[in-house]
């Protein structure tokens, strides 16, 4: 009452305020229903069956729901409408069910946009697109071949997640699962005249195992074919592929003769002796003269070859058996008691001038290999005289333990004495007293 | 009969021969026997210590950004000195084929000369056919000797 | 007074033996066609002292931790001096006094010395049989080697199976559900303290005994002696018997020096508790007749559990046996003849049992 205008007014602003807040805080909840946003598409679609059925969660486990992407995304239309005339409504940009000729630039139109990835993740690649265009999917399908792959074939259409995540299906593991999709598919691939091997022979291979094993930089399909851009390497490429991560055997080829040779006859380098999808661990039966080596495919007998790879693998042979009896006269030393520590630790040295001599082998130049077997089989040598020097130190314990077999044997023989010289002693006694 | 209680000197002789026998090989028998038994009770030269710990050096043996392979049980192991002054220990048994790695100066990294696998001085797998990383040790130093440590679980 | 003399009587007259001395002096043995195997007491306690010795040894450089164990075993094989010859003398010197032991229990057996006024003597013998059986179980699990981890796991599973207390022997046993290093200790405690102690004790009670009633002799001799007064012989323990049991144990410790030095107990590999089992696993010789049974049980006769029945058929047989003096009282007669019957058939299910466990991997 005895306030005056002004205070009156200033009252009044901050009851009001007060209200505004009150009143926000009241109506946060309904506001702040983030990520539900009204989706009038899967409300209806989540109750159908396949193919127009999508289930809340394989929308909602994607990558694109959760960066706020919804359907009307891709498919356009209007997702805030119940009504389907309104929410597929062409007129609203409604584009239905989506040509497979019509995919790749259709995804392309967000993840070739360079400026409109970095809203989302600017680490990420947008060259996707182009990359397909070259590839023999790409090319194909720009002829019109609507049955090759295209992006939502590999990447899923509505559960897409990012391929570092465990359950996309191009995560490193599921690779080479979804490219046999396809091309295990012995009806589908044979419109294109491609064997349906591959698949059956990368399960067997090395390489397969290692990423079964949980090295996720293993290869698989898309490693040396590429993803976006698939297309099987040239016959000249084939080396420069392998060699990304088996520089040495690269490098010892090239030295070698025949890299030359190969590239004349046109056979395609590494997977001649190794094979392409079905690479298996590699053993010392592959080089020689044997039916089985792959030495044998191209050389005959009389050939300064066949010769070379006889005697290669007889050095390997000759290095790995010598390996093995150091171990096992260490080994027998050791059980006994004799400390051969040092020895077996310098017996590594020799299995790695082995390992070193079966990467020599890419030269195809048995000086090479032989330095490396020269070097191993010195090692085995020394270990396998430290192995005889323990197992002497051991005879050496016999004979000592002879010395006081021979001291306890005395006694024996003096006691025995002893008892007789006693006992007729006590008997002649006990004769005297009768 | 009265002829064995007296002894003839060839009977006399011949116990005593039987008594030195008897003496010197009881003698020798317990020699044999006690002289195993107290070197036995000498401790060696060789401290045995506990199976995770390895002395792989004295502080002064390495040079700044070299490294040195020692011996962890029975297998090698790698010690390096990087140029900040801290000690690095890793298994030196290259987790793909088994060579045994070494310290590249050049390259300030862990290498093997096998199939050109590298290795962080910490034993992180960074490079080539290596799957995983080497196992790594603890390096604690006293009175300038550098033992080597299995890292402890806790 | 010459010197040896007068020592003797200053001993005496603050011990006051002379009394013991005596009766040493006074102790005869008899002698007669099946006397040599009274020798096989005195071995086995031999062969006991050279245990205790070189166990006490072995004690200087033992671990008794699962990290630890094998190396320390490795550390007195190969860095110790003369450890490689104290360790496979433990080693062998075990498995020899539980052959003797065997040995001796059964030469007391088929000479009937288990009669009164000795049923005592048998008694407390047959549990010193039982802790013989335990020192090389327990002992065998101490270097942590693959065969001997499995052979413990083996051996406690069978013990685990007793009916009602089974799974609480099992757990005592093991110090837990499984074989780990917890077992390690425990058996390690078995080993030096528990059982020592009680075979100590044991020991003494047997030997107070067997002193205080002199040897046994064959019912058959004893009856001709009877009969015939002057057929008796008999030998002074000192000191002729006790000259030829130096005898016998100095051949012993030939025989333990020959095989420590041409067949040296080896070191194994280290156990790993998370690897599977080996293949062949076996317990040690003496378990064999017993682990070959349970094999060729099947595995159900009838309603019961082949395992089970076999484990109570032993455990019936084994009490039974302990007992056996108060069912055999040694005076003739068809009772005696079955159980000489049922000693030999024991003894020689026992040693084909062993033998066929062997053959057949």
């Amino acid at each position: 009452m005895l306030m005056r205008r002004k205070e009156r007014a200033a009252n009044l602003h901050s009851v009001i305020a007060r209200l505004i807040v009150f009143c926000g805080i009241l109506l946060f909840p309904a506001l702040s229903v983030s990520g539900q946003t009204k989706n009038s598409c899967l409300d209806c679609h989540a109750k159908l069956d396949a193919p127009l059925g999508v289930t809340p969660e394989e929308y909602q486990g994607s990558i694109h729901a959760q960066k706020g992407i919804t359907c009307v995304g891709c498919h356009g239309g209007d997702a805030t409408k119940d009504d389907m005339l309104e929410s597929m409504d062409v007129k609203a940009g409604f584009r239905g069910h989506l040509e497979r000729s019509r995919i790749p630039s259709l995804c392309g139109k967000c993840h070739a946009d360079a400026a409109y990835m970095r809203g989302y993740d600017p680490s990420l690649r947008t060259d996707q697109f182009s990359q397909y265009q070259t590839s023999v999917h790409g090319k194909l399908l720009a002829k019109g071949d609507t049955h090759v792959a295209v992006c939502a074939d590999c990447h899923g259409a509505h559960g897409i997640h990012a391929p570092n995540d465990p359950r996309s299906s191009v995560y490193p593991t599921n690779v080479a699962q979804t490219c046999a999709r396809c091309h295990a598919d012995e009806a589908y691939m044979k419109l294109y005249k491609i064997p349906t091997t591959q698949s059956a022979d990368y399960k067997a291979s090395v390489h397969h195992q290692a990423l079964a094993d949980g090295d996720l930089s293993a290869p698989t399909c898309s490693t040396c074919h590429g993803s976006h851009g698939a297309a099987p390497p040239g016959v000249d490429s084939i080396q420069h592929v392998c060699s990304t991560c088996h520089l040495f055997q690269s490098q010892l080829f090239d030295s070698g003769p025949h890299k030359d040779v190969f590239a004349a006859m046109g056979l395609p380098g590494c997977i001649t002796c190794h094979s392409n999808h079905g690479i298996l661990a590699p053993t010392d039966a592959m080089i020689g003269t044997d039916k089985s080596a792959v030495c044998a495919k191209c050389h005959s007998e009389g050939e300064p070859a066949y010769a070379t790879a006889a005697a290669v693998h007889r050095e390997l042979v000759s290095l790995d058996n010598a390996i093995k009896r150091s171990d096992e006269i260490l080994q027998r030393a050791g059980d006994a008691g004799i400390e051969v520590g040092e020895a077996q630790l310098a017996l590594a040295d020799g299995r790695d001038d082995l390992t070193k001599a079966r990467v020599a082998i890419h030269s195809v130049q048995a000086a090479a290999v032989d330095q490396d077997i020269q070097a191993g089989l010195k090692v085995a040598q020394s270990t396998y005289q430290t192995g005889v020097q323990a197992m002497a130190e051991l005879r050496f314990r016999r004979e000592g333990l002879v010395v006081s077999l021979a001291a306890i044997g005395l006694v024996i023989f003096g006691l025995a004495f002893l008892i007789r010289e006693i006992e007729s002693k006590q008997k002649s006694d006990k004769e005297i007293m009768k | 009969m009265t002829g064995e209680s007296v002894a003839t000197p060839e009977v006399k002789n011949r116990r005593r021969f039987l008594e030195l026998l008897l003496g010197s090989s009881v003698v020798a028998s317990i020699v044999s026997f006690f002289y195993p038994v107290l070197s036995y009770m000498i401790p060696p030269a060789t401290q045995e210590l506990a199976a995770d710990t390895v002395q792989a050096g004295r502080v002064g043996d390495l040079r700044p950004n070299t490294g040195k392979i020692f011996r962890f049980g029975s297998k090698p192991a790698l010690l390096i000195l990087t140029n900040d002054g801290t000690y690095h220990a890793t298994s030196a048994v290259c987790t793909h084929l088994n060579c045994t790695v070494q310290y590249r100066p050049d390259l300030n990294a862990v290498w093997c000369a096998c199939h050109n696998g590298m290795y962080t001085v910490d034993g992180q797998n960074i490079s080539g056919p290596p799957p995983r990383p080497l196992q790594g040790f603890e390096v604690a130093i006293q009175s300038g000797q550098i033992f080597v440590r299995r890292k402890s679980t806790t | 007074m010459s010197p040896v003399p007068r020592f003797r009587k200053w001993l005496d007259e603050r011990f006051g033996w002379d009394e013991l001395l005596e009766f040493v002096h006074h102790k005869t043995v008899p002698e007669h066609s099946q006397s040599y195997w009274y020798f096989l007491g005195g071995m086995t306690l031999f062969l006991f002292i050279t245990q205790v010795l070189t166990g006490i040894l072995l004690l200087l450089y033992y671990r008794p931790s699962p990290d630890n164990a094998y190396e320390s075993v490795q550390y007195i094989m190969a860095h110790v001096r003369f450890g490689w010859l104290i360790r496979s003398i433990h080693a062998w010197s075990a498995n020899l006094m539980i052959f003797t032991a065997f040995a001796h229990m059964f030469s007391v057996f088929f000479l009937k010395a288990y009669r009164k006024p000795r049923e005592l003597t048998w008694l407390s013998g047959m549990l010193l049989l039982f802790i013989v059986l335990g020192f090389g179980f327990s002992g065998y699990l101490l270097p942590w080697n693959m065969l001997s981890v499995f052979a413990t796991k083996v051996g406690t599973d069978m013990a685990g199976q007793v009916p009602l207390a089974g799974h609480w022997i099992l757990v005592f046993l093991r110090g837990g559900e499984d074989v780990t290093g917890a077992t390690l200790t425990r058996f390690f405690g078995f080993h030096v303290a528990v059982l020592p102690g009680l075979a100590t004790l044991l020991l003494l009670s047997h030997l107070l005994l067997v002193q205080r009633f002199g040897m046994s002799v064959p019912p058959r001799v004893e009856a001709a002696w009877r009969q015939n007064p002057s057929q008796r012989r008999e030998i002074q323990f000192f000191p002729n018997f006790l000259l030829r049991e130096l005898m016998a144990w100095y051949v012993a410790l030939a025989i333990l020096g020959a095989l420590a030095a041409f067949k040296p107990w080896g070191l194994g590999t280290k156990a790993d508790l998370f690897a599977p089992a080996p293949a062949g696993i076996r317990p040690e010789w003496y378990f064999m007749f017993m682990f070959q049974t349970l094999k060729l049980l099947p595995s159900k006769i009838g309603p019961i559990e082949g395992e089970l029945l076999g484990l109570a058929c032993f455990g019936l047989a084994g009490l039974l046996w302990t007992f056996l003096p108060f069912f055999d009282h040694g005076r003739g007669g068809r009772s005696s003849r079955w159980i000489t019957g049922a000693g030999i058939f024991a003894a020689g299910y026992i040693i084909g049992m062993t033998v066929f466990g062997y053959l057949t991997k």
